[in-house]
């Protein structure tokens, strides 16, 4: 099987004197090293230059609002279901009577929480929700923590402010479900 | 014991490192042979060289002590720790010590010092004492040790030199591998 | 008069160790900087300015592990293992000199106190001793962690400290030929103009002499000691804390000073191309002592210069050779340093004997015309059977 076209057949013929002489080809190596010496290096200085990561990153979690700026939760709990990390949890709450401009569905989550400690990342939430309320954002990383009590991310960091709404800016890539609406017109 | 105090009160700085080495010297020599462990012993042996070296130094015999250092304590005793780490020597070992060999090694010892304490009374071996007049510093230096020895003790030099070749020859015999030794 | 001679030496004793020092702290930076650079990265960055606290960081990391030391270990001779390497290190630095002369004015006379920490007459063969006493240290520490890859490593260190230092010092025969004498400051001045540089009339035995220094510091391509592959850490595998940390530095050390040691055998220490031309030229327009001296300066730049260089050059050998496995190591010092030297020296005095100084070129000749027609002769080597 061949994999590359870069393999060489190993042989195990006899060294000329040359060849046994290792200087020319020390040299040779040298010549080689000293050459990636003076090459611009690829190293991107991650904290003060951050490389885009594409479309498809799964970032910060986000608890989309619709067009009218109401929660799109409804607290169904498919989402936690199949987190396989078992990092969200919930507590439903009924919608009263004034709060129609707040919550699209008569149903919503009073408490929405996330332990972005055994969250993986997966999706997996993403995709599971029929309500397409909760994203990982692709422009945007979970912060490093210094406490442990800030890591239970509340719905206070998760839902989605209404100065700073989040688009997924390629709408060609579509990794998961997208409701047409989502894309950059529904801002 | 006053006499004493007052003839080392009037040692000169070189006086002085004389005894200090002098008694370095022979304290090591005695840990050579009373050192219970092997690799003890070896480092006693460089560090009685280490002063032996320091004595030549003080003869201003530079090339002497730098020998000295480079051979002996440098490459010879480096084999023997060499040779001592190849061997588990940890355990008593007290197969070897048997009261023969402990007579044995009594008696040769004894001869070898009663050898040397003869050679070194013998009046033919009595070195002249310091004499200001005609004392040259540059003795020990290495072009006055380079051209003795290629004049006046050319012959021995020689002869040793043809000693090392017959060393060698029979170290590269030893050594080398005969058609069916197992090869490792 | 004395007092003064006497603290300027002990100045220059003074300086010298911190610069010794000071180098080896950095050498460890740029070991990390230029590996890095040849490999595509960039390198210790974040401590201070592109990264030069680093050496300090480390420094302060090594110090505050924990010190530890191996029940079944020999107490005594464990911490005497780190302290011998280091001291055999530093001790070495002591007779290289550094530059021409300090010319100082007193009452009216002119005093000139050489850059050097001591002026000895057997100045190389001090230094030859100080390095073989190097293996002690590894030896001793090797032996003394009552482990099967320390000890090893040890042996090795040993046997292979001691194949190459012959060929090291039959390199440096020749050398001693050509100069007639072991300081080191003759030898230095004895390579005033450019072309009778050592490594112009001692090619060979500059290629040996580089071979063996870098054998002897235990670099890459022979740093078969403390193979990672193989022996753990080597000598060092049970060490931790500043004992590590000392022989490390150790190496850095030796590494420094074998640079120094080549860049005053071999490429004319602190001379350099049109120097006598500097000199008269700065006296002239400064007066006597200050042009004097700063010509010293100028050559004492250009000394480290090329102690920088070589020092470079051990670390772009290590990222470039991969490591040369026991026998090969033991082949090559032993079946062809060993022989090439010695005809070396023969030839260097057979050139002496009608009294011309590039005989030595003869042996390279005959060497690439031996690489060059049994190239010819060799069998063409097929173009590699190409595969579907």
């Amino acid at each position: 099987m061949q994999l590359t076209n870069r393999s060489k057949q190993v042989s195990n013929k006899e060294m000329t004197m040359a060849e046994k002489m290792y200087l020319p080809s020390i040299v040779q190596g040298l010549a080689i090293t000293i050459k990636h010496f003076f090459m611009k290096k690829p190293t991107i200085q991650y904290p003060e230059v951050k490389r885009y990561l594409g479309p498809v990153f799964r970032g910060h979690h986000v608890l989309k609002r619709d067009e009218q700026g109401r929660e799109r939760c409804t607290a169904c709990g498919l989402c936690a279901v199949a987190c396989p990390a078992e990092a969200i949890s919930m507590v439903a709450a009924e919608r009263k009577k004034g709060e129609e401009n707040l919550y699209r569905e008569e149903k919503y989550a009073a408490v929405y929480e996330i332990n972005m400690l055994r969250c993986i990342f997966c999706g997996l939430c993403e995709e599971a929700c029929p309500k397409q309320a909760v994203y990982l954002r692709h422009d945007r990383m979970v912060p490093v923590f210094l406490e442990r009590d800030d890591i239970v991310y509340g719905k206070d960091k998760l839902v989605e402010r209404l100065d700073d709404r989040y688009v997924r800016m390629n709408s060609e890539v579509k990794a998961t479900p997208t409701e047409p609406s989502l894309t950059k017109a529904a801002t | 014991m006053s006499e004493f105090l007052n003839q080392f009160k009037q040692l000169t700085a070189t006086g002085y490192l004389f005894w200090v080495l002098a008694i370095l010297a022979l304290l090591s020599a005695v840990w050579v042979v009373t050192a219970r462990n092997p690799i003890h012993s070896v480092l006693a042996l460089i560090a009685t060289f280490f002063c032996l070296s320091g004595h030549y130094i003080l003869l201003n015999a530079q090339f002497l002590a730098a020998v000295n250092i480079i051979v002996y304590a440098g490459a010879i005793m480096v084999l023997f720790l060499f040779t001592i780490m190849f061997l588990n020597l940890r355990r008593e070992d007290e197969e070897s010590k048997t009261n023969l060999t402990k007579m044995a090694a009594v008696v040769v010892g004894g001869l070898l010092m009663v050898m040397l304490i003869t050679i070194f009374r013998a009046k033919s071996a009595q070195v002249p004492t310091f004499n200001p007049v005609s004392f040259d510093s540059r003795t020990g230096l290495v072009e006055n040790l380079g051209s003795i020895l290629y004049s006046d003790y050319i012959l021995p030099f020689e002869l040793a030199s043809v000693l090392f070749l017959v060393a060698m020859v029979g170290a590269v015999m030893l050594g080398k591998r005969e058609a069916g030794d197992r090869h490792f | 008069m004395d007092l003064t001679v006497l603290l300027v030496k002990g100045l220059i004793i003074l300086v010298i160790f911190g610069i010794t020092l000071l180098i080896a702290t950095y050498s460890t930076y740029a070991e990390r900087k230029v590996a890095a650079f040849l490999q595509d990265r960039l390198g210790p960055n974040r401590a201070g300015p592109f990264g030069l606290l680093q050496p300090i960081a480390d420094a302060g990391k090594m110090f505050f592990k924990e010190d530890f030391i191996p029940a079944q270990a020999s107490k005594w001779l464990f911490i005497l293992g780190p302290c011998l390497a280091m001291l055999t290190a530093l001790m070495s630095s002591a007779v290289i000199p550094f530059g021409d002369s300090i010319r100082l004015a007193w009452d009216g006379t002119n005093y000139d106190i050489p850059m050097q920490a001591i002026e000895i007459n057997i100045g190389v063969l001090y230094i030859f001793g100080v390095v073989s006493l190097g293996v002690y240290g590894i030896m001793v520490g090797g032996w003394a962690s009552n482990n099967k890859f320390s000890l090893l490593g040890a042996i090795r260190a040993a046997s292979q400290n001691i194949s190459y230092e012959i060929a090291l010092g039959l390199s440096l025969i020749a050398i001693l030929m050509m100069t007639g004498s072991l300081s080191l400051r003759a030898i230095v001045n004895e390579q005033a103009t450019f072309f009778e540089w050592n490594v112009f009339t001692q090619p060979l035995g500059f290629i040996i002499f580089l071979t063996c220094a870098f054998a002897e510091c235990n670099r890459t391509p022979f740093d078969l000691p403390e193979c990672e592959t193989e022996l753990v850490g080597g000598y060092h595998t049970e060490y931790s804390s500043m004992k590590l940390g000392f022989y490390l530095f150790a190496e850095y050390i030796n590494m420094f000073v074998s640079s120094a040691f080549i860049s005053s055998l071999y490429f004319g220490g602190y001379h350099y191309p049109f120097m006598n031309a500097v000199h008269d030229g700065l006296t002239g327009s400064l007066g006597e002592i200050a042009g004097h001296n700063i010509a010293t300066a100028i050559g004492t730049v250009v000394f480290f210069a090329k102690i920088f260089f070589f020092i470079f050059f051990f670390m772009w050998v290590r990222w470039t050779i991969p490591r040369f496995r026991y026998d090969q190591l033991m082949n090559l010092g032993w079946k062809s340093l060993i022989p090439l030297s010695i005809l070396n020296v023969v030839v260097t005095g057979a050139g002496l004997l009608y009294d011309i100084k590039y005989t030595t070129w003869l042996i390279v000749v005959v060497m690439v015309v031996l690489a060059l027609t049994s190239n010819a002769r060799a069998p063409k080597s097929q173009a590699a059977p190409q595969r579907a």
